[in-house]
């Protein structure tokens, strides 16, 4: 344990849902306008989960009018209202960065079945 | 007449720190602030430096603990003196007052809030012996058109028969780091007294569990810090 952890304790989210590389998310976000605030909500697949504790990330690859879109969030950023998990993936990589350069068919992640 | 130094004024506050390590904190806007994690002991006051007897006015301090059994007999008579329970080690407090300061007077992490900018001074981490590049930020050489093992050396230190000499305060490879090092204009994100810690923003000198020193802004630009 470090000794920073005990600072982070308080940053850190317990509702932060079990996901991989492979899954679909529907990651719902607060996004500010103006002095609104409502919530948006961005799915796509998780290629990537990286780093650990208060400083870990996920990134989210969608497509939007055929134009391919990353998010990065942190797991524990307060932007992120809540993660829902659409879709189990059945992947053999824990980071899926060989979907940047599929389209079509071949950028689909097989669903996973037990 | 220095004007640059009189524009600087002296400190105000002063606490004795340990560098825990950084991290991050979200801030109200949601935004990830790097923050530096600074453990505070409460400081013991031993003794006072006076401009009438020392010719400068400091704080003599010491925190934390050290068996008594372990002290020399100079050190252990110096505590007993001030009637100050031992410490890790003695260090003094530059500060413009100190009036208001008595032997064994205890100074915590509440001397600062969250809002004030600070000064933040350590020993650096030491680099060893360090080539140009890394220690002055030269440029170095070029790759290739015929460089030959020349890469990373410093190219010409000075003319030829005249001054048929180097200029003393050329730069050169040498020791580089383990000095003395201020960062000035930090800002306080947050005081934890419970936990005796309190977060500065972005980075400090010196190494995790390093002993710095924090001061309120001499150089503060504007706002907060020096309440002058």
């Amino acid at each position: 344990m470090k000794p920073t952890d005990l600072i982070d304790e308080s940053s850190l989210r317990d509702d932060v849902p079990d996901f991989a590389p492979g899954d679909t998310l529907k990651v719902h976000v607060k996004v500010v306008e103006g002095n609104k605030e409502r919530v948006q909500v961005f799915q796509g697949v998780v290629i990537a989960r990286q780093g650990g504790g208060l400083q870990e990330t996920f990134t989210v690859r969608k497509l939007s009018y055929g134009v391919g879109v990353e998010r990065t969030f942190p797991i524990h950023s307060p932007i992120v209202d809540h993660i829902e998990v659409v879709t189990r993936g059945d992947v053999r990589r824990a980071k899926l960065y060989y979907l940047r350069d599929r389209v079509g068919k071949a950028a689909k992640v097989k669903e996973k079945r037990d | 007449m220095d004007l640059r130094r009189n524009r600087a004024t002296m400190a105000k506050r002063a606490i004795v720190g340990e560098k825990l390590g950084m991290t991050q904190i979200w801030d109200e806007s949601n935004v990830a602030v790097p923050v530096t994690v600074l453990r505070v002991d409460p400081a013991r006051v031993v003794q006072l430096r006076t401009p009438e007897r020392d010719g400068y006015s400091a704080l003599q301090v010491t925190y934390g603990h050290r068996d008594a059994g372990k002290l020399t007999k100079p050190l252990a008579g110096h505590y007993a003196a001030a009637g100050v329970e031992p410490g890790k080690r003695l260090l003094e407090l530059r500060l413009e007052d100190i009036s208001e300061f008595q032997v064994g007077q205890e100074i915590a992490a509440d001397t600062f809030e969250p809002g004030d900018v600070v000064d933040v001074t350590a020993i650096s981490k030491g680099k060893g012996f360090a080539g140009p590049m890394k220690r002055h930020n030269f440029k170095g050489q070029g790759a290739s058109h015929g460089a030959h093992r020349v890469h990373r050396m410093p190219g010409s230190i000075g003319q030829c028969a005249t001054p048929s000499r180097v200029f003393k305060g050329v730069r050169m490879a040498g020791r580089m780091g383990g000095s003395q090092v201020t960062t000035l204009n930090l800002e306080v994100v947050r005081v934890d007294t419970e936990q005796g810690v309190i977060l500065i923003k972005g980075a400090v000198p010196g190494p995790r569990g390093g002993v710095v020193v924090v001061r309120n802004a001499v150089k503060a630009p504007t706002r907060s810090g020096g309440e002058s």
